[in-house]
């Protein structure tokens, strides 16, 4: 199979919604299959590549740090950069600006970058197929 | 001829919404297009031989391909499904964007 572009639009913001661990899955196979992929995080998505996320520890389970193996989405999304990079393929990850100063998290995983609705538009243009995930 | 992926995401029983979205799925194959409907998420819940979901049995019987997402099922304990549902992993859903298929989230 041909390298294809595909664009995928997340709106979910990190550690609420299942759409998310879906939307993970589906970005995981993309990658290993060494697809380019574009990545338009808005509104609420705009926060999973913040670099601030801090793993914890739960005491309320008497657990540490190490035992209680918190998962980032900031973690998700490098690990995500490096699978399609290593695959051949290239995910190009926008978190929306303005979604992104309204949340104050706009220190982002290296590889991502800033970008608007226009960015997504240019996306679809050059995509040969787009998935857009909502919230409920 | 048009070929969709329409992703359900939801659980018919928490959300009236699901009976619009079947419909869709009614309407496109009834209008000569090819249809599967993969249910992820609380979505599988209806796929159970148990529930009383009779929107998704019509599906089948109009010919939507049905499908299930298999790590959705584990998670939620469910190995039996109804008949015409199949379960697979979520890199179906890759290969109906490799393909150039229309794909709908809900």
């Amino acid at each position: 199979m041909p390298s294809k572009t595909i664009t995928i639009a997340l709106m979910d913001p990190p550690y609420e919604s299942e759409n998310l661990t879906t939307a993970f899955r589906i970005l995981d196979v993309l990658a290993r299959r060494g697809h380019n992929v574009n990545v338009f995080a808005y509104e609420g998505a705009a926060g999973l590549a913040f670099t601030k996320q801090v793993a914890h520890p739960n005491p309320v389970h008497g657990k540490n740090l190490a035992e209680e193996n918190h998962p980032t989405t900031k973690d998700q999304v490098a690990a995500l950069l490096a699978l399609a990079g290593a695959n051949g393929g290239k995910i190009d990850w926008v978190n929306c600006g303005m979604c992104v100063d309204e949340r104050g998290v706009g220190e982002f995983v290296a590889g991502t970058r800033r970008g608007s609705p226009a960015d997504f538009h240019a996306f679809s243009e050059a995509s040969d197929n787009v998935l857009v995930i909502p919230t409920k | 001829m048009a070929e969709y992926l329409l992703i359900e995401s939801r659980d018919p029983f928490e959300s009236n919404d699901v009976a619009y979205y079947y419909e869709l799925a009614r309407g496109l194959v009834e209008a000569n297009n090819q249809v599967t409907l993969l249910l992820v998420q609380n979505a599988v819940l209806a796929a159970r031989p148990s529930a009383k979901v009779p929107g998704l049995q019509a599906l089948v019987s109009a010919g939507v391909k049905i499908l299930a997402d298999d790590f959705a099922l584990k998670e939620r304990g469910i190995t039996k499904l109804l008949e015409g549902v199949q379960s697979v992993p979520i890199d179906v859903v890759v290969d109906h964007l490799e393909a150039g298929h229309k794909t709908l989230w809900h």
